[in-house]
């Protein structure tokens, strides 16, 4: 019934530019993203985007966005990476493609400070509208805590 | 300011609600008397609290997982804060009487806990229910979290636990009635005595 | 000719049907809504943050106070995605108590929700019978865990303790009783006219818009979306239980709160064959794990049934005893976005009705 691995290696067959990693994760560069993307959903019926999030390697220089795409019909599961800059975090927004990136975008230009472009309504979602600084960056300073 | 060199604390506070702005420069204004908060007249002080500890209005407002048990639970069938006279939630806070403040208060949300608690009227009370809102909990190092509401408004009774049970918050409920009935032998059996669950 | 024009009402942040702190800046004309805003994060406690200064094992207590209604499920993701990273094989008889108390807890949240959604719409007796049994799975996962609310039941290779003497007794004894109480919900609450008056047609969710919106849990199968991961991925030990997966037909408030209602009854289903089945497994409760846990270096993402939706933990590790970064996909959070959408054109007395079906948790929305 779930295949996924045959699913990765079709995929890796179709297109060229994606690199597959021991864990079965797709890792798509940051130019291709949209059209990549556009074609799971159109052609592989990966119609669930589950999570999306990032994670900041600092010693790296880059973020890394993490997408994790379902299918409701035919039960696929697949992890699609990218990196992005750390000094220019601009990616383009999924959000025409799946609605479910709307507030997970946000959620992740609020906490990481990762620019979506094409989001219709990129603000920040958790905290204060005039807070400073992203918090999950890995070098955020704050104040407080226990005295 | 300038204008406030010399006035005592609350004239100056005052000042900042009689904004000029919207008041004009009146000087009228800005020497509004003092009024005291609580007029004391012993006897009647008395009988007037013996009303006011048997049927405590607490406001309902949940912040987090304390609020099940503190609120929901404890006005459920099993424990029924209602034996006490207790159980009467109001949701607007210019009827409530004491203020549960049940879960983690984040730096996002301590304005209006300090609006609500300003939107009640005296006499007043407050309970820190949870260990978030004794001292933030196991949240205390966050980067969005007020360690422990005292440092925003006076808290009368903490209940500690996380969540507390039920039974902790109707005991929380008993000793603000021993303090607001002024019966200092009732709270002193029960110091050092902690009811957690 | 008169002028008419649209204004702002704020609903929230303290109001008692926002479940929480939770706050919608609504824009009506007249009594219809225009467009909603969504305001969340009074609640946002950084636990993200915080999972990056805690080692593996004392991240699973913040997992109970994301979800607290049913605290059992949230550890049970986070510990299968260590698990997962650290390729650690959970015992059997763990494997089944873990589904007994994750089945107990999907039950105290969806008593809870059942209950609070008819006090939302006016009927403070359907909270008082609903809290009536939810004390008494209380009791019991007190005495199976220690506590009432925050479990933190399941470890990283198994769970923390074996059932007390007698405890499976009682538990086959509630669960022997438990669909009659839930007949009394349904003469209660589901068949009251006014609750139906004010639930069927509104709210309405298309099945595809909520795929495309990854809307999770009863939200989704209330428009008869048929995906449930206990039957999709069949993780853990699901395979071994035989329960149908309940789907509404219009995708209105109603469908997604009688889905609610017979997910329990499956629930109840699920606990008394695991209960029978676990009589004959013998075993350890947790596999042989090293006191100080170091994951390999690597990331997993893990995701599983909670009973707002999905629930997925995705962990990096860097081959510390602490994890690189930690990320929770929650069901209520995702199943909140869609909000703004799904009030629009709806009645202000109909915000209560659709806010409750959706069935928040806002610890869990601003983690």
């Amino acid at each position: 019934m779930i295949d996924n691995a045959a699913l990765v290696e079709e995929l890796r067959q179709k297109f060229n530019y994606i690199e597959v990693n021991e864990q079965s994760t797709v890792i798509v560069p940051k130019d291709k993203l949209l059209e990549f993307m556009q074609a799971l959903k159109d052609d592989y019926a990966l119609d669930f985007l589950t999570n999306l999030t990032a994670v900041d390697y600092i010693d790296e220089n880059k973020f890394e966005v993490i997408y994790n795409i379902n299918s409701t019909a035919k039960g696929y599961t697949l992890m699609v990476k990218t990196s992005v800059d750390r000094d220019n975090p601009e990616l383009p927004s999924v959000f025409p493609i799946w609605g479910g990136a709307n507030w997970q975008e946000r959620e992740v230009y609020d906490l990481l400070g990762i620019v979506f472009t094409g989001h219709p309504n990129l603000k920040r979602i958790l905290l204060d509208y005039d807070y400073e600084g992203h918090p999950l960056r890995k070098d955020f300073q704050w104040k407080g805590g226990r005295e | 300011m300038e204008v406030n060199k010399g006035k005592t604390q609350i004239e100056a506070v005052q000042k900042d609600i009689w904004a000029p702005e919207y008041f004009g420069d009146n000087p009228d204004l800005y020497n509004v008397h003092e009024v005291k908060r609580l007029v004391h007249l012993a006897p009647v002080e008395k009988v007037l609290n013996m009303a006011r500890a048997h049927s405590i209005w607490p406001l309902g407002f949940g912040l987090a997982c304390c609020a099940i048990e503190g609120l929901m639970a404890a006005q459920g069938p099993r424990y029924d804060l209602s034996r006490f006279g207790y159980e009467v939630l109001r949701n607007t806070a210019r009827q409530a009487d004491v203020m549960l403040v049940a879960g983690t208060v984040t730096t996002k949300a301590a304005d209006f806990v300090v609006r609500l608690w300003e939107q009640m009227s005296e006499p007043k009370w407050c309970m820190a229910i949870g260990g978030c809102a004794i001292s933030g909990g196991p949240f205390v190092d966050s980067y969005h979290v007020v360690p422990g509401v005292n440092k925003l408004v006076p808290v009368d009774v903490y209940v500690p636990g996380c969540p507390p049970r039920p039974d902790a918050v109707l005991d929380a409920f008993l000793m603000l009635r021993a303090k607001i009935l002024d019966k200092r032998e009732y709270l002193q059996r029960s110091k050092g005595k902690v009811v957690t669950g | 000719m008169l002028r008419t024009q649209e204004f702002n009402i704020n609903f929230g942040p303290q109001h008692p049907s926002t479940h929480g702190v939770f706050r919608v800046v609504l824009t009506m004309d007249g009594e219809r809504i225009v467009r909603a805003e969504p305001i969340c994060g009074y609640l946002h406690r950084g636990m993200e943050k915080l999972a990056e200064s805690r080692t593996y094992p004392q991240f699973i207590p913040y997992t109970d106070r994301m979800d607290y209604l049913a605290a059992m499920l949230q550890n049970w993701g986070y510990v299968m995605a260590v698990e997962k990273l650290m390729g650690i094989e959970v015992p059997e008889r763990a494997e089944y108590l873990r589904v007994i108390s994750g089945e107990l807890s999907r039950l105290t949240s969806h008593v809870l929700a059942t209950g609070v959604y008819a006090l939302d719409m006016g009927g403070f007796t359907g909270f008082l019978l609903c809290f009536r049994e939810r004390e008494k799975m209380m009791d019991l996962l007190e005495e199976l865990t220690g506590s009432r609310m925050t479990l933190s039941y399941a470890r990283i290779g198994g769970v923390a303790a074996d059932v007390p003497e007698g405890w499976l007794d009682k538990l086959k004894k509630l669960m022997d009783e438990m669909p009659g109480y839930i007949d009394e919900y349904d003469g209660l609450i589901t068949g009251n006219e006014i609750f139906q008056a004010r639930t069927k047609a509104v709210g309405v969710l298309k099945p595809e818009t909520a795929i495309n919106y990854s809307l999770s849990g009863p939200v989704l199968r209330g428009s008869g979306v048929n995906y449930d991961l206990r039957k999709v991925k069949s993780y853990s030990i699901y395979d071994r239980f035989d329960f149908d997966v309940p789907l509404g037909e219009n995708g209105d408030c109603f469908d997604r709160f009688f889905c609610r209602v017979r997910e329990m009854r499956q629930s109840v289903r699920i606990i008394q064959q695991a209960i029978e089945q676990i009589k004959e497994i013998d075993g350890p409760i947790i596999a042989k794990v090293p006191k100080v846990l170091k994951p390999p270096k690597g990331e997993a993402y893990e995701e599983i049934e909670s009973s707002k939706g999905i629930i997925g933990y995705y962990v990096v590790s860097d081959g510390s005893n602490k994890p690189y970064r930690v990320h929770v996909r929650r069901p209520s959070f995702i199943n909140l976005g869609y909000l703004d959408e799904m009030l629009r054109g709806y009645l202000i007395a109909d915000v209560v009705a659709i806010l409750g079906s959706i069935d928040i948790v806002l610890g869990e929305v601003d983690c």
